[in-house]
C-alpha cells in the first residue's frame, strides 16, 4: 500500500517535471524571444538590449531552463516582462479567486450531480430519467459563453436582481468574492453538474445489475438503503477518477467564464498575458495549472486506492 | 457503403437521432450553399440607425455596425466547420493510430505512449492553443493542426482500450500466427473491429471542438474581423444584449443547434452501436 503511494507520487513528480519542460520548449520554439514577443516593432537597438540583460536572455536555454526550475522549487515563478510586481503578488490573489470560483462550484455541483445521477439511474429510462437527461444534454453542449450571457440577460437584465459583471479588485476579501460570484458559479454549475451526473448514471445502472445488489435485495434490505448504502458507494468509485480526468477540461471552460463575467482570476490573467505577449508569466501560469490538474488526479487516485479494497490488496495502480 | 446505409438507419430509428441527423445535415447544407444564398453582402453596411430590429429587408435586424444579421449569421458557421471537420479527422487519424498500436504491441512501446499521454493530459490545452494561435495566427491552417493535435491525445486512450479487447481474440492471434505485418494486422484484424468505438469518438470529438473553437472565437482568437463567425457575434454584441438581442440569439441559435445536433447524432449512434460512451473522459 505504502509503495503503492509512493510510486503515485514519485510518477506525479516526474509529470511535473516532464511538464516543466514541455512548456519551456514550446515558448522557447515560438518566433522571437520573450522581449521581441513583448516590444514587438520597438524591438531594436539598446531597448531590446536592455530587456535581455534584465530578463537574461542572452544565456543558453538549457541554464534559463534550469535557473528557472531551481527558481520554482523554491517557489520563486519568475519576472514577468510587463508588470514591475513579482509574479507571486500578480499570480497570487487571481488563483485563490480561481480556486474559489472552482471549490464553491464543486461544493455546489458534485452532490448536485449525484443525487440527480442517482435519481436517473433508479428510474431508468422512465419520466424523471429522460426529462434529466435531456435538460443534461443541452448544459453540457451549449457554451458557457451562452450559458454566461443567458444567465446574465436573465437574472441582470430582465429581472435585476444580480450584477452582470463581477467589479472588484483581485485581493478582495473573501465575503466580497463570495458576494459576487452567484452567477460565474452557477454557469460553472450547469456544465458541470451535466458532465457528472450522466457518469454516475451509467456507472450507477451498471452497479445496480450487479450481483451483490441483487444479494442485498434477496435478503430483504430496504429499497433506500440498498441504494445508499450499497450501490452509491461502489457506483461513486469510477466516477472520481472521470471527475478528476475531467477537471483539464473544467479549467478551459474556467478560462471562458471569467472572460464572460469579468472576473479576476488566472483564467483571465491568461488571457491578457497572451494578449500582452508577456511570456514569463504564461509560462508560470501553466506550471501551476499543469500542478493543479497533476495534484487533483493524484488525489482522486488515493481517494480511489482508499476506497476500494480490491486495489489496495492487489496492488494494482 | 451498404454498411454506412446500415449506420444511418440505426441511428434515424430513435427520435432523439432523427432531430440530430437533421440538423446536422441542415447546417453542413447551408455552410456550403449560404454565400449564393444571403440576401446581402457579409459586411455591407446599411445606412439605417444601428439596432434596428426585424423589418421586411433586414429579417433578423441589423448589428452595431448596421450590418445585416441574418446573413452574418448564415455564413457564420462555415470556418468554424471546416476548421473543426479537418481537425478531427487528422486528431482521429493519429490518435487512433498511436492508441492501436499501443494496445496491439503492449510493453516498452504501450508504457511510453501512454506516459506521454498522461503527461500531455496536464498541460493547459486552452492556454497553449491561445498561445500557438498568437504566435503563428489564425490561419485555417494552424487551427486544423493545433486542434488536431490537442484533441488527438484523447482518442489515443480510447482507441487503445478498444483495442486491448481485441488484440486477445482468436482472429488476431491467427493473423499473427500466419506471419502477417504488424502494420497490417492493426489495418485488417484490428481497426475493422474498433470501428464502432472510434465511429462515436469522432462526433463526441467533433462537438468539443466546436465547443473550443467558438470558445477561442468569443476570446477574439478565432477568425479576424470582419470575417462572420458565431462565437465572434456574440462576444461583439454582448454588451448592447438589452438593446438589441437580435445579433446575439441568432447566432447563438445557431451555435446551440448545431452542437445539440451532433450530441444527439452520436448519443444515437452510441445507442444503435452498442458502445457505452458516458463513463469516459472529455480531453
Amino acid at each position: 500500500m505504502l509503495r503503492l503511494i509512493a510510486r503515485r507520487l514519485i510518477f506525479a513528480v516526474v509529470t511535473l517535471w516532464v511538464v516543466s519542460m514541455v512548456v519551456f520548449s514550446a515558448i522557447e520554439l515560438l518566433p522571437g524571444d520573450a522581449c521581441q514577443a513583448f516590444l514587438g516593432q520597438m524591438a531594436q537597438g539598446k531597448r531590446l538590449e536592455n530587456c535581455r540583460t534584465e530578463h537574461n536572455l542572452n544565456a543558453p536555454a538549457y541554464v534559463r531552463y534550469a535557473d528557472w526550475a531551481l527558481g520554482l522549487s523554491a517557489g520563486d515563478l519568475g519576472k514577468s516582462i510587463k508588470r514591475s510586481k513579482p509574479l507571486e503578488d500578480i499570480i497570487g490573489p487571481r488563483f485563490r479567486n480561481t480556486v474559489i470560483l472552482g471549490m464553491t462550484a464543486a461544493l455546489v455541483g458534485i452532490p448536485l450531480a449525484i443525487l440527480l445521477g442517482a435519481l436517473a439511474a433508479l428510474y431508468r429510462d422512465r419520466r424523471p430519467d429522460l426529462w434529466i437527461s435531456f435538460i443534461a444534454i443541452f448544459c453540457m453542449t451549449v457554451p458557457e459563453f451562452i450559458t454566461g450571457t443567458l444567465l446574465i440577460s436573465f437574472f441582470s437584465v430582465w429581472l435585476g436582481w444580480l450584477p452582470g459583471i463581477v467589479i472588484m479588485r483581485a485581493d478582495a476579501p473573501l465575503l466580497d468574492v463570495l458576494s459576487k460570484i452567484v452567477l460565474p458559479v452557477m454557469t460553472l454549475t450547469l456544465v458541470m453538474v451535466a458532465h457528472i451526473m450522466r457518469m454516475v448514471r451509467t456507472s450507477m445502472i451498471d452497479v445496480l445489475a450487479s450481483d451483490f445488489v441483487m444479494m442485498s435485495q434477496l435478503k430483504g434490505v430496504s429499497r433506500l438503503r440498498q441504494v445508499l448504502m450499497h450501490a452509491l458507494p461502489n457506483a461513486l468509485l469510477p466516477t472520481i477518477n472521470l471527475i478528476a480526468l475531467n477537471i483539464a477540461w473544467l479549467m478551459g471552460g474556467v478560462l471562458v467564464v471569467e472572460v464572460v463575467f469579468n472576473y479576476p482570476g488566472i483564467g483571465r490573467l491568461s488571457v491578457n498575458a497572451i494578449s500582452d505577449r508577456d511570456f514569463p508569466l504564461v509560462q508560470a501560469i501553466a506550471l501551476l495549472m499543469a500542478s493543479l490538474y497533476v495534484g487533483l488526479n493524484l488525489i482522486a487516485d488515493l481517494l480511489a486506492l482508499l476506497l476500494n479494497p480490491k486495489l489496495r490488496s492487489r496492488g494494482v495502480g | 457503403m451498404g454498411a454506412m446505409v446500415d449506420i444511418l438507419k440505426g441511428v434515424m430509428a430513435t427520435r432523439s437521432g432523427k432531430i440530430g441527423v437533421v440538423l446536422v445535415t441542415f447546417h453542413l447544407v447551408l455552410a456550403l450553399v449560404a454565400p449564393w444564398l444571403v440576401p446581402f453582402d457579409f459586411d455591407a453596411q446599411s445606412a439605417v440607425i444601428d439596432h434596428a430590429g426585424p423589418s421586411l429587408a433586414h429579417w433578423a435586424g441589423l448589428d452595431i455596425l448596421g450590418r445585416d444579421v441574418l446573413t452574418r449569421t448564415m455564413l457564420g458557421g462555415r470556418e468554424a466547420l471546416l476548421v473543426t471537420l479537418f481537425g478531427t479527422g487528422l486528431a482521429v487519424i493519429w490518435g487512433s493510430f498511436f492508441g492501436v498500436l499501443a494496445g496491439y504491441l503492449g510493453g516498452r512501446v504501450d508504457d511510453l505512449i501512454m506516459r506521454s499521454v498522461d503527461i500531455f493530459l496536464a498541460i493547459p490545452w486552452m492556454i497553449f492553443l491561445l498561445l500557438v494561435i498568437a504566435s503563428f495566427g489564425n490561419a485555417p491552417m494552424v487551427m486544423i493542426l493545433t486542434l488536431g493535435f490537442f484533441y488527438g491525445i484523447g482518442v489515443v486512450r480510447m482507441a487503445r482500450a478498444a483495442t486491448l479487447e481485441v488484440v486477445v481474440k482468436d482472429y488476431v492471434l491467427a493473423a499473427k500466427a500466419r506471419g502477417e505485418s504488424t502494420l497490417s494486422i492493426m489495418a485488417n484484424e484490428i481497426l475493422p473491429n474498433v470501428r464502432d468505438v472510434l465511429m462515436v469518438e469522432s462526433a463526441m470529438r467533433w462537438s468539443w471542438m466546436l465547443l473550443a473553437f467558438s470558445a477561442l472565437s468569443f476570446l477574439g482568437f478565432g477568425v479576424t474581423p470582419p470575417t462572420p463567425d458565431w462565437g465572434l457575434m456574440i462576444a461583439n454584441s454582448r454588451i448592447y444584449l438589452a438593446l438589441a438581442p437580435w445579433p446575439v440569439l441568432m447566432p447563438m441559435i445557431a451555435l446551440s443547434s448545431l452542437i445539440i445536433g451532433i450530441n444527439l447524432t452520436a448519443d444515437a449512434l452510441a445507442k444503435s452501436l452498442g458502445v457505452d460512451k458516458t463513463t469516459r473522459a472529455l480531453v
